[in-house]
């Protein structure tokens, strides 16, 4: 794998005492030390007495909405979050993505999951350099050359579909928005097109993945976007 | 003690107002001979005692006249500021009603209940204003001088020779719990006027001078103390008679007066109140309407006359006939009257023997056992005579005239000829002929032309000598008087017939009126059906508008019915709601807002007002007092019917009630089986995994993945159905790929479809589809699940998609191997909580409901079939419509 697993300091906002016990077993076991509090003020100011490595929110606190505490700790502070939701809408979780969340956990979640997600967030440190290649299953992405190769043979993409890639490699692991695909892909005035990016999403398939019509790398997330999945 | 005969209703209605109300205010009146004697004086004392008392009490009006003694006691007595109205650019000011009622008070002081409100007040009379106070429970202290009581104001412009203009009915004062007499000697009245302690009123200090003589003085104050007397008496007689005070009416008389237009009829009016009083007998005013028109004047005064008749307690009927005669005796025989009061007849004798005798001759040759009185009249001191009575007949046309003219010159021609053959007595007959053949055509008058004429033609074409008007021998004389007098009868008689005629078609028009409203109400499905017909059927009979307010289940609200023709503007709404909680008729043609533009009525259904209805016709006309009565009885069927869809929205909703009681009943049955299931589960693998071993471990985590993993459906099952049933799902549509589609429902039933080999078939054109991604993946997502949970392990389950060009549609097709759907199950497959009853263990019947809900509200529908080689077939058809291209690179 391209990083070792970061081990942090992970800084856990939830008001449900047993899902925070759940959270520091499965984090502690995985090697990261682990921080709680209860609600989204004593969150915030344990965030500005000592930055943590990634935060896990719950959205539903019962002092400030979790939306309120994202945006005011996004007022000064780049630190990952990933959101922890029970609301299956997939408006709230674009929201939440809007609203400066890196990712999103839907409750319930199981644990690898949780830790999957956590690296995801992780490795995009604010300043973080990025990597030259990325590989996945027999794909190899050379964002320096901006060339895509299976078993040393090239993929020829065009220039969009190479686009659509890379913007998923860049996030891998991480849910990457429909209107962030088509404002950085198609340009800001193409954000309604949707069907342009389930076109070129089709093409890319058939070119990278061995079944695309069950793939197992460019994952859709329902309603939200896309996610690259590199380990399955 | 004679035979007693309880009046049902009239026990009804006293046993309705005791029940009705909690508490009814107590009315006191400060009772004077006239003005000057101190009523006021007194009223503010005892409003003094009630104030140490501490009763909460309030000054509506009072009248001090600036007297200082009577301000002095005003001292300390919270006084409710006079109402300011506008009438004709003055600013005139009144007792202010609406803020008594609305302020509640114990007691509040009313000053004159004789006092005619200013015009634009809620009532034309102060006493109607005290009537709603003590309806409203507030007890009221009021004064009266004697002169203003109704039955008095007779006997008092006999002594005083002053006609009285504010007249307040006996009944209210009947309604007086106490009388207070505020009495004073003649000599120390006029004392005190000398020392101008009187009001006397703008400038009318001589005819007041008139008035205050002693002679004056003293009947009047007999006439007060008789009152009280009489008064005090009758209560104890009631109290000895029958222990209550209310005894309706105990003798076996009762007296019917006639009343007419005339002035007259006024007195009539109050002479039989004073005898029935007397006689503790129930009186009734009958009003006969014949086929002729009364005057505009004449009806105003009739109107009048029934309403003093109502006030002094009287029950009014109002019948028609063309015998004034017949009808009186036919209302006394139906009512039970033993008494029937008339006028002295006034009509000139000659015409009363062509009418067939005088009213009170044809009253007592038909009276039978009923007594009749006749009361002779007083001309009321300078009102004029009773010219005027009746509207003029309605000219005849000139076209009947020309015609009774040119009949009779063919008719004279013809004879002529004829006159040799058959002689002029037989002329004579053929006249006749024409004369009674013309009456069958044209009216009155002509026909008495034609009578005339036709007789004068004869006796000077035919009878000899001719061409001259003598008559030769006494025969031909004989022949033409009887001539004359037979078609002069036989005109008038025919002419009589068709009046009658057209009076009982008038009377058959009201009948079929009522009779095609109940029929219309009785066909009518609907409320809004039966209202609709109803106010159509006003609107053309009453030739005006109407509405229908109908109260709220709330209770305080009136609300417009829709088929209403007539848009109530706010004040009608103040006069319509004012009927409403009060329950009694209002606006035009009352004395209750009677400056409103609508006749309102409420629709009363066992003390309880439904609603209001409302007649509104065009300003220049009247409705008569037998259009009223229509009105009233419109408002009668409309209030049954009111009542009876009440009743039956009562029964809906009881039925309504019991079926999601049922439905609860499920559902608690369903969801805490469905949880309580999986937590079991949960509970005992758990207990379970603290001693188990290695191999057991790894079964036990399954289990409770599996129960967590039931536990998530069910709930977002329940979450679903609540989101489609409290309206909050919009779905969001956007650019959809099938197979995207198939593999996220696919992940989203996880481990459930491992049995089940899933075979798909999607057409490689298959284009993007617009619909909400979410809402589709939990579509077929359901509709997987549903196969794997009803077939038998390890058979496909089959997933097509498609394009229907033809219709613009796409399908997804979700098919089994499985047993199929039982007929029985069919109709109610798409309805929450239906389970298959083969289905195995697990699921609320949620499923498919949700399934139609979400594809429904993508403008969408499921199709339920059968499979054609077994099995159940679900297809799920969506609009379709291709997208934009999509640019080249």
């Amino acid at each position: 794998m391209n990083t070792p697993p970061a081990k942090g300091d992970i800084l856990v906002i939830d008001d449900e005492v047993q899902i925070r016990r759940l959270l520091r077993i499965t984090l502690e076991s995985a090697g990261h030390s682990v921080r709680e509090v209860e609600t989204g003020l004593l969150g915030l100011d344990e965030v500005a007495r000592r930055a943590p490595d990634a935060i896990i929110l719950d959205l539903g606190l019962p002092d400030l909405p979790g939306l309120e505490v994202l945006r005011r700790l996004r007022e000064w502070s780049r630190v990952p979050v990933l959101v922890l939701t029970v609301l299956a809408a997939e408006s709230d979780k674009i929201a939440a993505l809007d609203a400066g969340a890196d990712d999103y956990l839907t409750k319930p979640f199981g644990g690898g999951e949780l830790l999957a997600r956590l690296r995801a967030i992780m490795r995009r440190a604010p300043g973080g350099e990025e990597l030259a290649a990325v590989t996945f299953g027999d794909i190899t992405v050379d964002l320096a050359a901006r060339i895509v190769r299976r078993h040393e043979a090239e993929v020829k993409l065009t220039p969009r579909e190479y686009a659509l890639l890379r913007i998923l490699v860049v996030h891998r692991g991480r849910v990457v928005t429909h209107q962030q695909i088509l404002r950085e892909v198609w340009g800001p005035k193409s954000e309604e097109n949707t069907h342009y990016l389930r076109v070129h999403m089709t093409h890319l398939r058939q070119k990278i993945e061995a079944d695309p019509h069950q793939p197992r790398h460019l994952k859709t997330e329902s309603g939200i976007g896309y996610r690259l999945v590199e380990e399955c | 003690m004679p035979e007693r005969r309880p009046n049902s209703d009239a026990l009804l209605a006293s046993v309705g107002r005791e029940e009705a109300r909690p508490r009814r205010g107590r009315l006191k009146v400060f009772f004077g001979m006239c003005p000057g004697v101190g009523k006021t004086y007194a009223m503010l004392r005892a409003a003094q005692q009630e104030l140490l008392d501490r009763v909460d009490v309030i000054v509506g009006v009072v009248e001090t006249h600036g007297r200082s003694e009577t301000e002095a006691l005003l001292v300390g007595l919270p006084v409710m500021p006079r109402k300011q109205i506008e009438h004709r650019g003055i600013t005139l000011t009144e007792f202010d009603l609406e803020s008594v009622l609305a302020s509640k008070p114990r007691l509040v002081l009313v000053d004159a209940l004789a006092h005619a409100n200013v015009p634009g007040s809620r009532h034309r009379r102060r006493y109607q204003d005290v009537t709603e106070l003590l309806d409203a429970g507030i007890d009221v202290f009021t004064t009266l001088n004697v002169q203003h009581l109704e039955s008095r104001a007779d006997a008092v412009r006999q002594i005083s020779g002053v006609p009285v203009q504010e007249t307040v009915p006996d009944s209210v004062i009947e309604l007086a719990e106490q009388i207070e007499l505020v009495d004073l000697t003649p000599v120390a009245l006029r004392e005190r006027l000398a020392d101008g302690k009187v009001h006397l009123g703008d400038g009318a200090a001589t005819a007041a001078e008139n008035f205050f003589k002693e002679t004056n003085l003293t009947a009047l104050r007999e006439l007060a103390l008789r009152f009280v007397a009489e008064r005090v008496d009758k209560q104890l007689r009631e109290l000895r008679a029958t222990g209550a005070p209310h005894a309706v009416w105990r003798s076996g008389e009762r007296l019917l007066v006639a009343v007419g237009p005339s002035p007259f009829s006024t007195q009539l009016v109050r002479w039989t109140r004073r005898m029935a009083a007397a006689q503790a007998a129930a009186w009734m005013a009958v009003s006969v309407e014949s086929s002729r028109q009364l005057a505009a004047e004449a009806r105003r005064r009739l109107e009048q006359n029934l309403a003093l008749a109502r006030e002094l307690g009287a029950e009014i009927v109002v019948t028609h006939d063309e015998d004034v005669a017949e009808a009186l005796v036919r209302v006394a025989l139906q009512h039970n009257a033993t008494q029937i009061v008339v006028g002295k007849p006034r009509t000139p004798r000659l015409l009363n023997v062509l009418r067939g005798g005088s009213l009170v001759d044809r009253l007592l040759r038909r009276s039978g056992s009923i007594d009749i009185y006749v009361v002779p009249g007083e001309r009321a001191a300078g009102k004029s005579t009773v010219h005027l009575e009746w509207e003029p007949p309605q000219p005849a046309p000139a076209r009947e005239f020309i015609e009774v003219f040119a009949a009779l010159a063919a008719l004279s021609v013809a004879s002529s000829f004829l006159v040799s053959y058959i002689g002029y007595l037989a002329v004579g007959l053929l006249y006749l002929l024409a004369t009674i053949a013309l009456s069958l055509r044209v009216g009155r008058w002509p026909v008495l032309v034609a009578g005339v004429v036709s007789a004068l033609s004869w006796n000077f074409l035919f009878i000899p000598p001719a061409f001259t008007f003598q008559i030769a021998k006494f025969e031909d004389g004989m022949m033409f008087a009887t001539y004359f007098a037979v078609a002069l009868i036989a005109g008038q008689l025919t002419a009589r017939i068709r009046d009658q005629e057209r009076h009982e078609r008038l009377r058959e028009e009201r009948a079929m009126a009522l009779f095609h409203l109940t029929q219309a109400l009785s066909a009518a499905r609907s409320l809004d059906e039966g209202v609709f017909a109803a106010l159509r059927q006003a609107d053309a009979i009453f030739s005006g508008k109407s509405a229908l307010l109908l109260g709220g289940l709330d209770d305080n609200a009136l609300a417009s019915h829709s088929a209403s023709s007539l848009a109530l503007s706010d004040q009608e709404r103040g006069v319509a709601d004012w009927v409403w909680r009060n329950r009694k008729k209002a606006g035009r043609f009352t004395d209750t807002l009677p400056s409103a533009e609508g006749f309102h009525v409420p629709l009363v259904r066992e003390d309880t007002a439904l609603g209001v209805f409302v007649i509104a016709v065009a300003t220049d006309t009247m409705l008569t007092l037998a259009q009223r009565d229509l009105a009233e009885s419109f408002a009668a069927q409309l209030a049954l019917l009111v009542e009876s869809e009440q009743f039956r929205a009562a029964r809906e909703r009881e039925k309504l009630l019991a079926e999601s009681e049922k439905l609860h009943h499920a559902l608690l049955d369903g969801v805490s089986h469905e949880l309580k299931t999986p937590l079991a589960v949960l509970h005992s693998a758990a207990e379970s995994l603290r001693q188990a071993d290695e191999a057991t471990r790894g079964q036990l985590i399954d289990e409770i993945l599996t129960a967590t993993r039931r536990l998530h459906r069910l709930v977002n099952n329940l979450l679903d159905q609540t989101r489609l049933e409290s309206g909050a799902l919009k779905p969001k549509p956007d650019w959809c790929d099938v197979h995207d589609l198939v593999n996220a429902a696919r992940e989203g039933v996880g481990d459930l479809l491992a049995g089940h080999p899933l075979e798909t078939s999607i057409p490689c054109d298959m284009p993007l589809f617009r619909a909400d991604f979410a809402l589709m993946e939990q579509v077929i997502a359901n509709l997987f699940l549903n196969a794997a949970l009803h077939t038998p392990a390890q058979t496909p389950v089959f997933f097509a998609a498609g394009v229907e060009g033809a219709r613009q549609r796409v399908f997804f097709t979700v098919a089994d191997r499985g047993p199929g759907l039982p007929a029985t199950m069919r109709d109610r497959l798409f309805k929450k909580f239906q389970r298959g009853d083969a289905a195995r263990a697990g699921g609320l019947g949620l499923g498919l409901s949700i399934i139609s809900g979400f594809v429904a509200a993508q403008g969408g529908e499921v199709v339920a079939g059968e499979n054609p080689g077994g099995g159940a077939v679900f297809t799920v058809y969506l609009p379709h419509a291709a997208h934009a291209s999509v640019p080249n690179e």
